[in-house]
């Protein structure tokens, strides 16, 4: 139902000190992975929160934001992941995702498991269905609020802020995310997920500063970082298991 | 004048949210007065009038607050009008957090956030079930799903309603209401209108202050749990 998306183009506002922002248009097509790069307060929020509301020289940036593809209603077509977000309602995780797949009309049940086993594959500590929701370690949460909006939220847009939490297989979980189309846009300070970003917009003072592609030589790059994130993984799985550490794998 | 009540749960986010949004209707040149409602004791006139806009509060101390919002809507619409308000808003939490009830032909919000757990939407009746626009709050710090199922549960409550997710702290999505509240029909008067729910019905000896337990205190209109 919300496959048809096809782009959003963010016309360029201004930034905090009033100047016109140098980027005045960003185009981003489904499939696209998108990062947003830069220090804390330089308006990688903001920039995402203009998206979310689609904008309309309304806000504080006076961007305008235009999502197209899709017929008329706007409700369901923007998940969002962020650092700050929890699980707070009271229910086993089976029953619960069962409750948010209905609200979003999937009537048949196998998605759960499909939830549980996609979380499990990002994260070291397995979920079971009758753990309670809340009961959960942020890692667990984290995986398994991605796996939910990657198969039952189901928005053709997501929009993720500052999710870097230890322990998940980020390459991974962006890859789950980014099936069927979606664009993925995610505010983040770690040189893995910007890098596995085909292309980075760097903020600056409020503003859209500049829009890199990721080259081949950072491609080189990001197979290194993998690699380096797997041993890093390893590691941490041999320690928490209550082995001891000998060999840097 | 366009005449706004504003109500839903204490905490729920009500007045930062509202601040936000007049802080947009002030700057699109409107005039705003607000009137708060509250029971005892209430620090929320001041973050209003910080805006610079004319506030009056009300505390209903030992009235239901819900009874005294009504019998005071025509005052605070006539100090609004004495300030040459373009905008008049009435904030208010009620007591048992269900009546505070919307005025038929004036835009009603309620705010209700999603900390408050999935079950609030049919906890809390008319409320939600009669206003115009359903305001949720607090969605930066649940999950995507929460939120999703929170505003499903408050759609099957109130079909009608515009729902809108603004974020308290941010303002985030406060401009959309601005937007709303700036588009509400003008009213004169309150008087001969209607409330678009009445309010439960309560005389029994403890509203006239009765404090002793058991039946031979208690008259007038008393309900007793059945099968006990």
């Amino acid at each position: 139902m919300n496959d048809n998306i096809s782009t959003i183009t963010v016309m360029g506002g201004r930034n905090k000190i009033g100047e016109e922002e140098p980027i005045r248009r960003l185009e981003i097509k489904g499939g696209d992975i998108i990062a947003l790069v830069g220090p804390t307060g330089s308006g990688k929020s903001m920039l995402l929160s203009d998206i979310e509301q689609e904008a309309e020289s309304d806000t504080p940036s006076r961007r305008r934001v235009f999502i197209s593809g899709n017929n008329g209603s706007k409700e369901g077509i923007i998940a969002q992941l962020s650092q700050t977000m929890n699980f707070i309602i009271d229910m086993t995780v089976g029953d619960f995702l069962k409750m948010h797949a209905s609200s979003r009309g999937i009537e048949e049940t196998a998605v759960v498991s499909e939830v549980i086993n996609l979380a499990n594959s990002l994260a070291g500590e397995p979920i079971n269905m009758l753990d309670n929701i809340t009961t959960l370690s942020g890692g667990q949460s984290r995986s398994l609020m991605i796996a939910d909006v990657a198969l039952i939220s189901n928005s053709p847009i997501v929009l993720i802020d500052e999710i870097e939490s230890g322990g998940i297989n980020k390459l991974k979980a962006l890859e789950m995310l980014s099936l069927k189309g979606k664009i993925i846009i995610i505010a983040s300070h770690d040189p893995l997920i910007i890098l596995i970003a085909d292309r980075r917009v760097v903020m600056k003072d409020g503003g859209m500063c500049r829009i890199l592609e990721t080259d081949e030589k950072e491609k080189e790059l990001l197979r290194d970082l993998t690699a380096l994130d797997n041993r890093i993984s390893a590691l941490r799985d041999t320690l928490r298991s209550g082995n001891a550490a000998r060999v840097c794998v | 004048m366009k005449f706004v009540t504003v109500a839903g749960p204490p905490s729920s986010g009500k007045t930062a949210v509202l601040i936000h949004t007049i802080r947009h209707l002030l700057e699109d040149g409107q005039k705003v007065t607000v009137g708060k409602i509250d029971c005892l004791e209430t620090d929320d006139g001041d973050r209003y009038r910080k805006l610079g806009i004319p506030v009056i509060v009300g505390l209903s101390e030992d009235l239901c607050p819900d009874h005294y919002y009504v019998s005071n809507l025509e005052e605070i619409l006539a100090l609004a009008k004495a300030n040459n308000a373009s905008i008049t808003i009435v904030e208010t939490a009620g007591l048992c957090h269900r009546c505070a009830p919307a005025v038929a032909g004036c835009l009603s919000i309620a705010v209700i956030d999603n900390m408050s757990g999935i079950d609030t939407p049919k906890k809390i009746g008319p409320v939600l079930s009669t206003a115009d626009v359903v305001v949720i709050t607090k969605g930066d710090i649940v999950s995507q799903a929460e939120r999703e199922v929170f505003r499903e549960k408050t759609g099957l409550i109130n079909p009608e309603a515009e729902i809108l997710e603004v974020n308290g702290l941010t303002g985030k999505g406060s401009i959309r209401l601005k937007n709303i509240i700036a588009g509400a029909s003008n009213v004169d008067t309150l008087a001969n209108k209607d409330l678009r729910s009445s309010l439960p019905a309560c005389i029994c000896s403890y509203c006239t202050g009765e404090t002793r337990i058991g039946n031979s205190f208690q008259l007038g209109h008393v309900v007793k749990m059945e099968s006990i």
